[in-house]
């Protein structure tokens, strides 16, 4: 079959592409839409790393057909931040050290952000469970959670 | 070079139509179609997404029941309040269905066609008493949702069958569901052994009725006979015997999620911490 | 010179400054192995073997070459032949053949998952189904996976000609058993006789996979000048460039890598996999090549480390010191010679102040991935097996397990199994400070109803090594500063090398920028591994900011027309000293770089060392446990790490590295593990079923830095890495122990083990 023809908007700004049916949304942003920030660690939906907002569900941007993006809105690590202003969560991610290779990060910041924008004040049990979907394997977890909470609270205003 | 099709149909007769062609497959929200796709165990000639589909996404109160449309992800089943008071139970299931991000796919028709024996939805359903509304080119029907899996990766839809919706009962006074399943770590794992309970309360707080449900213990759901439990408030007597009709139903396999021993002692636990909760939320009521 | 004791003020070092790299990890840009893409690059995709063992009677590739869009095939015929050489590289030995036919077999391919042929298409999509059009003919062969099978008599041999080594005399029979390594101190045997108590037992372990998160990814662009560029994430551009250059027959200066932001290693990528199949398909095809692993080709293809079996026996008087120790290790290589066999002998019994003892062990290979490094490579696993048995130890004496390390706690000049006298030690200071803490003194409080709760110790060693390394500093037209290391950053390297200039300089940290050269624009720098980087790298970085330092007071001199030894260094400044004090107005950095071309042009220097004297790391981690006793499910409750760090250049990243290892060693204890099905393939090659622990399966890990510093490092560092994966399993088991018990042998201690065990008990 043809390639499909695809509107949609990513970070705010319009966008179309032309994708194969199979195609996943991850396949999309990386290889035609040079969005490389999303990461593929499995490509099984198992490790979160390809984590996007859509329609403001956070899901596995590898778990989403290109096709399936027609009409939606979408928002990818790349839109995170308010132009030069770092988003509270990514500041807090630089100060904690919660990051050590980096390869997780877009996505464990993709999935906090989805989480403060549901629910802005989270306990720790229920930051770790939300992104339990997230795998990490440098940081153990520690300063990820710790960064999280000290970003909803800063949000908070506290 | 493999290429689908893929169509988005934006009415059921047309989502009928074409599911009805040869190698073409439903897609609600993909998450175990696009994996089985990407590792070449599933090879669509022609991918349906029935996402747009009137009716195929949201949740409706519909008297003292509800209907939830077939490609509704578990995360909107979560965030509905009404539902979560009425069948918490179900709710359980479909939430833990993989990690934020599924949930944020992940369908209960999904869940229930790709026919896992341990899909995580299913158990507290079949307890429940929900029915699945199946459409295609014969028309529609309504079967009980323990029917649909007919065993491993298989179902007993006809060529052309979709589920479009679910119809969770009216809700029985006193009654409490729940869900529980195990896993290795606390979340992210495919259940060893899953429990649906649903528990109706006589007046004076004794079990006048006990649906309970095992996954992942044979090749597709099962019914515990929990008659043991009728008439009593679930003293250990009882539970023990509950315990034993749950292993005595099992019918597991060994493979690396666990072992046949593992998963038939962990179904008489899972029956009775399921039965426990499912008792307190009826008692609640 | 150095930058210890009690007068020196430090501005930098010991801080928590924001790393150099970090904006571009948080806003998605950092450019990692399967991000790079160059002009006219294809796609290639690797066949592999679904065989445990097999003969590969043919390969018929006109299939895949005819599908529209394939540019080139190639087989283990496409790369040459190279003879048998042993090298040192990575953490262990290796040998260039082998790890040529482990790129891609040859006339046999040894497991599941093992590389046979490769595709390169116009897309990855196309290279993959023309992969699948590759026809290999194979004849099945017996094959063997535990280590058992593969020393049993009549187990099918992997390699006809591998006789083990080590023993005498030299057998004449090829076997499974590639060598036998011993380290013995006094008379372990004789020893035993003044014990009044002893307790042995055999211990199991699995194979775990390093799990980092990023597969492995590389572009390769092969040009007809017989030049190759090479943009890949690994542990060592120079590792790659030499092991490419061996592989394929070329020279080292032909070959050009690019180290890309690595995406997690722990030891996983000190090997090639992907390069020399790519360079290959490049230079048969004229365009540059991408390869990128799919996580079940990571799984199936790339090397976990080694499961063991190991049988310990420790023997001490009734007061508590141990007299005789001997341990028995016997490691899974995978397809080829080459388990962490000998460190896992070594640090056995590290820990101790031990006049008799005794540690050999075997190096078997078997159907199974070749095992790569993994963070202490072997040290987790012998150590599970000895701390456990110090544990049964306490146990049986009755005494409290920090308490019987801490009689037997091994201290400077304590004269080590494996050889060395240590020195500068600070593993008594990490027990004190475990047993002093308030998680140990602390209250278990009460388990639920079916619940039962312990709390466990244990404590590892590791090496640490130094080695080759290099790092330049430049200053800039402006008066700020460039740091070239050698290393790639795996967990924050940048932010400390930046420091440690910074400290040296006088400047701000957010002044200097650091980052890794490629092969041709620093020195030689070994592989970032063993826990070397901040030791090594961070002292041939200091050397060269020193040497800017030196030059840039030679420059105040002419400029003030002093003499050199009248200018002093201080806060960034040069200040006249001496006679000259007070006489000139201080020259801050600026103002030199400034007027750099009319002083003797620009101001730099580059250092290349071979760095001697890291200091080991010790560690006790504390670890509760909560265990049901339905289902056997263990969740850790609390945990706690305690390490000598020598001194913390950067503490958030010193802690990350400790709460990441302890983390992984967690897993490691309760879920992880390769499965293989009868048939001898891997049957969880995916993050669903190769459990590694999730956020919700664990508390925060506390930590505890002690810093007893290294006088070998101008600041007192000593490797941090790796030691924290080495006391966690016996942590975890010794708390499983005293929750219910019993004494848990096979690892991973997961729930239906757990549950088994406790039913055991009960009949």
């Amino acid at each position: 079959m043809a390639k499909i023809h695809v509107t949609t908007k990513i970070n705010g700004e319009d966008a179309e592409f032309l994708c194969e049916p199979q195609q996943t949304m991850l396949d999309v942003l990386r290889d035609e839409l040079s969005l490389t920030g999303s990461k593929e660690g499995c490509g099984s939906g198992d490790c979160g790393a390809c984590s996007i907002i859509v329609d403001g569900r956070l899901v596995c941007s590898c778990l989403m057909f290109g096709a399936e993006a027609s009409g939606t809105e979408i928002t990818t690590i790349e839109g995170i931040a308010n132009g030069d202003t770092l988003h509270p969560l990514q500041q807090k991610f630089l100060e904690h050290a919660a990051l050590q290779c980096g390869f997780c990060t877009p996505g464990v910041l993709v999935a906090s952000k989805a989480l403060l924008d549901a629910n802005p004040s989270p306990t720790e049990e229920q930051a770790r469970y939300w992104l339990a979907g997230n795998l990490c394997r440098c940081t153990g977890y520690d300063k990820i959670i710790e960064a999280v909470m000290d970003a909803a609270a800063e949000m908070r205003g506290e | 070079m493999y290429a689908p099709n893929f169509a988005a149909p934006q009415s059921i007769d047309d989502a009928v139509r074409m599911l009805d062609a040869d190698g073409a497959k439903p897609l609600s929200g993909g998450t175990d179609l696009i994996v089985q796709m990407r590792s070449g165990r599933n090879r669509p000639d022609h991918i349906v997404d029935l996402k747009r589909v009137p009716g195929l996404l949201g949740i409706k109160a519909e008297g003292a029941g509800f209907r939830v449309g077939a490609a509704t992800p578990g995360a909107a089943l979560g965030e509905d309040k009404a539902l979560v008071a009425a069948y918490p139970g179900i709710v359980e299931g479909a939430e833990l269905i993989g990690s934020t991000q599924v949930q944020g796919r992940a369908s209960l028709a999904g869940n229930l066609c790709n026919a896992s024996p341990a899909a995580d939805s299913v158990p507290a359903m079949a307890a429940c008493g929900v029915t699945a509304v199946v459409v295609g080119p014969n028309g529609e029907r309504e079967v009980a949702v323990q029917d649909i899996p007919a065993s491993p990766g298989k179902t007993s839809l006809a060529k052309g069958e979709f589920v479009k919706e679910f119809v969770l009962p009216a809700l029985p006074a006193k009654s409490g569901d729940a869900y529980l399943r195990f896993i290795p770590r606390t979340e992210m794992d495919i259940a060893v052994v899953g429990a649906g309970v649903q528990i109706v309360l006589a007046d004076d707080g004794t079990v006048a009725k006990a649906s309970v449900w095992l996954g992942a213990v044979a090749p597709t759901i099962v019914e515990v006979d929990a008659s043991c439990l009728v008439g009593t408030k679930l003293d250990d007597a009882a539970m023990a015997k509950l315990d034993a009709a749950a292993q005595s139903v099992c019918n597991p396999i060994d493979d690396k999620r666990g072992t046949i021993e593992y998963r038939t002692k962990v179904a008489g636990v899972m029956a009775r911490r399921t039965a426990e909760i499912a008792f307190k939320r009826a008692g609640a009521r | 010179m150095n930058y210890l004791g009690k007068d020196v003020q430090l501005k930098v070092v010991g801080t928590r400054p924001i790393r150099p790299d970090g904006v571009e990890k948080v806003n998605g840009r950092a450019a990692f192995g399967a991000d790079v893409a160059v002009s006219g690059m294809i796609h290639a995709k690797v066949v592999r073997s679904p065989h445990a063992h097999a003969r590969i009677k043919s390969i018929d590739t006109s299939k895949a070459e005819a599908v529209k869009g394939v540019s080139a095939v190639i087989t283990g015929a496409d790369l040459p032949d190279i003879p048998s050489e042993e090298a040192f590289v990575g953490e262990g030995p290796a040998n260039f053949r082998e790890m040529s036919h482990n790129v891609i077999a040859r006339d046999k391919v040894l497991y599941d998952g093992h590389a046979v042929a490769a595709v390169a298409a116009t897309s990855a999509a196309i290279a993959e189904e023309a992969a699948r059009l590759v026809e290999v003919e194979y004849e099945v062969l017996p094959h063997v996976i535990s280590v058992e099978e593969a020393m049993a008599d009549g187990a099918p041999v992997l390699h006809d000609d591998m006789f083990t080594q080590g023993v005498d005399p030299k057998p004449t029979k090829a076997s499974n058993v590639a060598k036998r390594v011993e380290f013995k101190l006094g008379d372990s045997n004789a020893a035993f006789a003044k014990a009044d108590v002893i307790v042995e037992r055999q211990y199991k372990t699995q194979p775990v996979h390093q799990a980092y998160i990023e597969p492995h990814a590389c572009v390769v662009s092969y040009n007809p000048d017989g030049q190759a560029q090479i943009w890949c994430s690994s542990q060592g551009q120079f590792m790659v460039r030499a092991f490419c250059a061996k592989l394929l027959g070329m020279d080292i200066a032909s070959i050009r890598v690019m180290p890309l932001e690595i995406g997690g290693g722990f030891g996983g990528k000190t090997l090639v996999y992907l390069e020399p199949l790519a360079l290959a398909l490049s230079k048969k095809s004229g365009r540059p090549v991408k390869m990128v692993m799919s996580r079940e080709e990571v799984f199936r293809g790339s090397g976990p480390t080694s499961g063991g079996t190991i049988n310990v026996k420790i023997g001490a008087t009734k007061n508590g010191r141990i007299v005789a120790a001997e341990c028995e290790t016997i490691l899974q290589a995978g397809a080829f010679p080459g388990s962490p066999v000998g460190p896992a002998c070594m640090t056995a019994f590290a820990c101790y102040d031990l006049a008799d003892v005794t540690a050999f062990g075997y190096d078997v290979v078997s159907n199974r991935p070749k095992v790569a490094a993994y963070r202490a490579p072997g040290a987790p696993i012998s150590t599970f097996a000895v701390e456990s048995a110090v544990d049964e130890l306490a146990q049986k004496l009755g005494m409290d397990p920090g308490e019987l390390r801490l009689i037997n706690a091994a201290k400077d000049e304590t004269k080590a199994a494996y050889g060395p006298t240590l020195k500068n030690i600070g593993f008594v200071e990490t027990l004190e400070a475990a047993v002093a803490s308030q998680h140990y003194t602390s209250d278990l409080g009460e388990a639920p109803k079916g619940k039962r709760r312990g709390r466990g110790i244990a404590s590892g060693f590791w090496f640490n090594i130094g080695g080759e390394s290099s790092g330049a500093t430049y200053v800039n037209e402006d008066g700020t500063v460039t740091v070239v290391s050698g290393n790639p950053d795996i967990g924050g390297s940048r932010a400390s090398m930046g420091m440690m200039a910074a400290e040296v300089l006088g400047i701000e940290v957010e002044r200097v920028r650091t980052i890794v050269g490629d092969t041709a624009s620093v020195g030689y720098s070994f592989l970032t591994g063993g826990s070397r980087v901040t030791f090594a790298t961070g002292m041939a970085v200091t050397q060269s900011a020193e040497e800017v330092r030196d030059d840039l007071c030679r420059r105040a001199a002419l400029i003030w027309e002093i003499d050199v030894d009248a200018v002093e260094w201080r806060d960034g400044h040069a200040h006249p000293a001496g006679e000259n004090a007070g006489k000139f107005d201080p020259l801050s950095l600026s103002d030199i770089a400034a007027k750099s071309g009319r002083t003797g042009g620009p101001i730099a220097a580059k250092s290349s060392i071979n760095a001697q004297g890291a200091g080991p790391g010790y560690a006790t981690h504390i670890c509760d446990v909560e265990v049901d006793e339905e289902t056997g499910h263990v969740a850790v409750l609390r945990y706690t790490a305690v390490q000598d760090v020598g001194k913390a250049i950067h503490p958030a990243y010193v802690e990350g590295q400790m709460q990441g290892g302890a983390v992984q060693g967690i897993g490691w204890a309760l879920n992880e593990e390769y499965i293989y099905n009868k048939d001898g393939r891997l049957d969880n090659p995916g993050f669903l079923d190769y459990r590694v622990p999730v956020a919700s399966d664990l508390p925060m890990i506390e930590t505890v830095l002690i810093e007893v510093p290294n006088p070998r490092h101008p600041f007192g560092a000593k490797g941090v890495g790796e030691v924290p994966i080495v006391p966690p399993m016996a942590a975890v088991a010794n708390a499983i122990s005293n929750a219910t018990g019993l004494r848990m042998p096979n690892l991973p201690m997961s729930p239906p083990h757990v549950r088994a065990a406790l039913d055991a008990a009960k009949a």
